[in-house]
C-alpha cells in the first residue's frame, strides 16, 4: 500500500469511534423519533452526542444541528441564512470570499443566479486572506450573510475569523465560517470565534464520513433547506443516522483531547515538508501563508509541471497527494482559489497539496521528498515529439 | 528473469482496450490505465475517444480489474498535432488520415512519453495487429482477425516505439474479445463499433470542415478543361468520389483530381481515374530499412482498400510506387502501406 498524504481529503476512522458506533448499527437500531423504548434509546444516544459536541464547541446543545457533512452544513448555512435574512429584514446582499470550498462558492452563485441575491466577492490578498478592513468597507445594512472559510482546504491559509466576525456582529449581519479543515486543529470555541454559523464534518478528524453539524447561534434567522419531519428543530428533516452521529461526537471528543499534541506534531511534519521542498526543488513556490496556515497543510505550485501528471506519477510511486486543479476527467482547470489570489493560470495548473495526519512519520516524508524532487525535475523535461 | 515490467494500457472506455487491459492483468502483469483527454469541437460534442461517459466506463473497467487509472490532458497537443493538420491538409487539397498522425505523434509520442514518465516500461493498446520479434527486430503483422486488422494505422511506428509496445488482441477474433469482455463483466462489452473520426463528435466530416474552413467556391471542369459547374470548396471532395458532385450526365462522373492552385475540381468517367504510378513522402519502415527496389510487395492505399501488387522505385528525392493494375482511389494525403504477405513493412503519405 502507498503512503497516505491526503488527510485533508479524509482521514482513517479511529478504532474507538467504530467500537462506539457498532451497537447502533446492530442491536440499538431504533428510530429516535419513535415513542417506544427502542426509539428512546436511540434518542438518548443522539442527545448525548449533541451534548458532547456542544461541549467541545462551547455552545448549547440545541445550537448543534446534525447534518450529513460539510457540504450540507454549508448549504444549510448559506441558503438558510440568506432566505432567513430576506424574510426577516429584506436583506439581499451576500458577501463571500472567493477562496471558499465549492459547497459555499457554488451555493452562493446559485443563490445569486436563480434566487436574485446580490453576490459580492470579498477581496483576498495573494496569500488567500480576507482583511477586516476590506470587510468593513464591503458590509452593508442589507447584507444577508457573510461567509469566510476558516482554514483553507487547498492552500491552508487561516483567516482571522474573530476579527472578521466582530465586524459582522457590529453590523448585525449573520456570519458563517466553513471550519471543515480547521476543526480539531485550530480553536473552534464559538464564542471565541464570535461566529453565528460554523460548519464541521466528522471525517476530517478521524470520524465517519457522511455526518457533520452546523452550529447555529440561538436567534440566528435560518430557514430549513430540507423539509419534512421535525427532526433537528425542523431545520433538517430526515431520520437521524444514529451510528454516524454517535461516531461523530466520539471522534470530536477524542480529537479535541489530543488537539494540542496533534497540532504540534503536524506542524513539525508540515514544516519539514515545506522546508524540504523549498530548499531542494527549484521553481517550487509555497501557496498560502507561511505560518498562518493549517498545522497539517503544505501546498505548492511547481513551475512548468502539470499537476495531474504529478499526482499520477506520485500515486504510482506510492504517495497519495492531491492538487487544487486535479480532475478525474483529465480536463484540468486551474484552481479558483489560486486564481482568486492572483496567480497566473499556467502556474496554477501545477499545484500540489500534501497533508499530514496521525499516521504520518518523518521517515515517510523524507522518502517522499526525495521522490518528489526527482519527479518534478523529470516531468519538467519537455515531451519530445518527432514532427 | 528480467526486471518486472510495468505496462500502461491506453484505455478508451471501449471494449478492445478494456480487454487488452484485462488480459494483461490476468497474466499477472503490473498494469495501470491511462487515458488522454483529447480536443473536441465543444462540450456538447465530446471527443469520441474520451467523452465523460467513456471516462466513466474506463474507470469502471479499471475498478473491476483493480488497477490504477488516470486521465491526462492532451487537448492542446491533439488540437495542434492532429486536428489542425487535418484542416490544413484539406485546405491543401489533400485527404488526410488523422488517425495515423495521432498514432505517431499522440499515442506513441505524447502518451508513450508520459507513460514512461509515470514509470511504465511498456505501452499496450487495443489495436488489432500482431508483433513478433525475430533476430532482435520487432516486426508488425496483420491481425489474425483480418476484418479488424489495424496494421494500416500502425504502419507509422518504428523499432523505437515497438520495443515498448504490446498488442494483446492481435491473436484474437473480435467475437472472442466481446466474449472475454462479458466474462470479465465489463460495462463496455456490447458497445457498438466506433467509426467516425473521434474529434468530429458525431458530426459528418464535411460539416466539420465547413465550420472550420472559409467557403471557397471554384469551377468544376472535365478532363479537357471544359467548365461544367461550380463547387463550394475543394475540401468537400476526395479523389474517386462519385456521390455529391451534383452534375448529371450520360455516364457517372468521378472526382479525378483536385487542382488546388486554381481551386478547380476535375471530374471525368471512371476510366479516367485509375493510376499506376504515385509518389510517397514521410516514408517509415517498421524495421528501419527499406525493402529492396523491385521486391514484390502489396500496397494498400486506404484503410479499407484491398492490397494490390506493387513495387517501389527509389529516386534521389522521392520514393515512387508502381502498381500493376490501375488503382482508382489514390488520394494524396492518405497513406500507402506496404505488406509482404501478412507482414506490414511500413508506408508513406501519398504526395501526388
Amino acid at each position: 500500500m502507498s503512503t497516505y498524504l491526503d488527510y485533508a481529503a479524509t482521514t482513517p476512522m479511529d478504532d474507538r469511534v467504530l467500537d462506539r458506533m457498532l451497537p447502533y448499527l446492530k442491536e440499538d437500531f431504533g428510530n429516535p423519533s419513535s415513542v417506544h423504548i427502542w426509539g428512546q434509546r436511540a434518542e438518548w444516544a443522539i442527545e448525548e452526542a449533541r451534548e458532547r459536541v456542544a461541549k467541545g464547541l462551547g455552545c448549547r446543545p440545541e445550537e448543534v444541528i446534525f447534518t450529513s457533512g460539510g457540504s450540507e452544513s454549508d448549504n444549510l448555512a448559506l441558503r438558510g441564512a440568506a432566505f432567513g435574512a430576506r424574510d426577516t429584514r429584506a436583506a439581499n446582499h451576500l458577501l463571500i470570499s472567493p477562496v471558499e470550498h465549492d459547497a459555499v462558492r457554488k451555493t452562493a452563485l446559485e443563490l445569486a443566479e436563480r434566487h436574485g441575491f446580490e453576490l459580492e466577492w470579498l477581496p483576498v490578498d495573494n496569500l488567500g486572506r480576507v482583511s477586516p478592513n476590506d470587510l468593513r468597507k464591503s458590509v452593508r445594512s442589507d447584507s444577508a450573510v457573510i461567509s469566510v472559510i476558516y482554514g483553507n482546504n487547498e492552500i491552508g491559509t487561516v483567516n482571522s475569523i474573530p476579527d472578521l466576525a466582530a465586524i459582522a456582529r457590529e453590523r448585525n449581519v449573520t456570519f458563517h465560517s466553513d471550519a471543515l479543515q480547521a476543526t480539531c486543529q485550530l480553536p473552534t470555541r464559538v464564542d471565541d470565534l464570535g461566529i453565528d454559523l460554523l460548519s464541521i464534518g466528522a471525517h476530517k478528524f478521524y470520524g465517519p464520513k457522511g455526518v457533520g453539524a452546523l452550529y447555529v447561534r440561538s436567534g440566528t434567522p435560518l430557514l430549513a433547506v430540507q423539509t419534512g419531519g421535525s427532526q433537528e428543530q425542523g431545520l433538517r428533516a430526515g431520520t437521524h443516522n444514529v451510528p454516524l452521529i454517535v461516531g461523530f461526537a466520539h471522534a470530536h471528543e477524542i480529537a479535541l483531547a489530543r488537539q494540542e499534541r496533534d497540532a504540534d506534531r503536524f506542524q513539525m511534519l508540515r514544516d519539514h515538508i515545506i522546508d524540504g521542498v523549498l530548499d531542494r526543488i527549484p521553481g517550487a513556490r509555497l501557496t498560502g501563508h507561511r505560518t498562518e496556515r493549517l498545522p497539517n497543510n503544505a501546498s505548492f505550485v511547481f513551475q512548468g509541471v502539470d499537476g495531474n501528471s504529478l499526482l499520477a506519477a506520485l500515486d504510482l510511486a506510492g504517495f497519495a497527494c492531491s492538487s487544487g486543479s486535479a480532475c478525474k476527467t483529465g480536463d484540468p482547470e486551474p484552481s479558483e482559489v489560486l486564481l482568486a489570489m492572483g496567480m497566473e493560470r499556467e502556474l496554477a495548473l501545477g499545484s500540489l497539496r500534501v497533508t499530514v495526519g496521525r499516521q504520518t512519520t518523518e521517515a515517510e516524508l523524507d522518502e517522499f521528498l526525495g521522490v518528489l524532487h526527482d519527479m518534478v525535475i523529470d516531468l519538467r523535461t519537455p515531451v519530445a515529439i518527432t514532427a | 528473469m528480467t526486471t518486472k515490467r510495468t505496462i500502461a494500457v491506453a484505455m478508451s472506455g471501449g471494449v478492445d482496450s478494456s480487454v487488452a487491459a484485462g488480459l494483461l492483468v490476468e497474466s499477472g502483469e503490473s498494469v495501470f490505465g491511462l487515458m488522454l483527454r483529447l480536443w473536441s469541437a465543444g462540450p456538447e460534442r465530446p471527443n469520441r475517444c474520451c467523452s465523460p461517459k467513456d471516462v466513466a466506463n474506463a474507470r469502471k473497467v479499471a475498478g473491476r480489474l483493480g488497477i490504477p487509472f488516470y486521465v491526462l490532458d492532451a487537448k492542446d497537443e491533439f488540437k495542434s498535432r492532429v486536428v489542425d493538420g487535418f484542416i490544413r491538409g484539406y485546405t491543401a487539397g489533400l485527404t488526410p488520415n488523422p488517425c495515423l498522425r495521432c498514432n505517431r505523434d499522440v499515442r506513441w509520442g505524447l502518451l508513450l512519453e508520459r507513460a514512461t514518465k509515470l514509470g511504465a516500461t511498456h505501452l499496450a493498446t487495443g489495436h488489432y495487429a500482431r508483433l513478433r520479434r525475430t533476430n532482435g527486430y520487432y516486426r508488425l503483422f496483420r491481425a489474425r482477425d483480418r476484418r479488424k486488422d489495424q496494421s494500416y494505422v500502425l504502419s507509422v511506428l518504428g523499432q523505437k516505439q515497438l520495443t515498448q509496445t504490446l498488442l494483446p488482441l492481435g491473436q484474437l477474433e473480435k467475437e472472442r474479445v466481446r466474449e472475454i469482455a462479458r466474462d470479465l463483466g465489463f460495462v463496455t462489452a456490447d458497445r457498438p463499433e466506433s467509426q467516425d473520426l473521434c474529434f468530429l463528435g458525431g458530426d459528418d466530416y464535411r460539416s466539420f470542415l465547413a465550420e472550420h474552413l472559409e467557403p471557397s467556391p471554384g469551377a468544376i471542369v472535365d478532363n479537357q478543361g471544359n467548365p461544367l459547374a461550380t463547387h463550394a470548396g475543394l475540401a468537400n471532395f476526395t479523389i474517386g468520389q462519385r456521390k455529391g458532385i451534383g452534375i448529371s450526365g450520360p455516364e457517372p462522373l468521378y472526382v479525378i483530381d483536385k487542382d488546388v492552385e486554381n481551386n478547380t475540381l476535375i471530374v471525368g468517367p471512371k476510366a479516367a481515374l485509375g493510376r499506376t504510378h504515385f509518389a510517397i513522402r514521410e516514408v517509415n519502415w517498421v524495421q528501419g530499412t527499406p525493402p529492396e527496389a523491385d521486391a514484390p510487395l502489396m500496397v494498400q492505399v486506404r484503410y479499407r482498400a484491398p492490397a494490390v501488387p506493387a513495387r517501389l522505385e527509389y529516386f534521389q528525392d522521392r520514393v515512387e510506387v508502381v502498381v500493376d493494375e490501375p488503382v482508382i482511389n489514390i488520394a494524396p494525403g492518405q497513406a500507402a502501406v506496404f505488406y509482404h504477405g501478412d507482414e506490414c513493412l511500413g508506408g508513406g503519405i501519398i504526395s501526388r
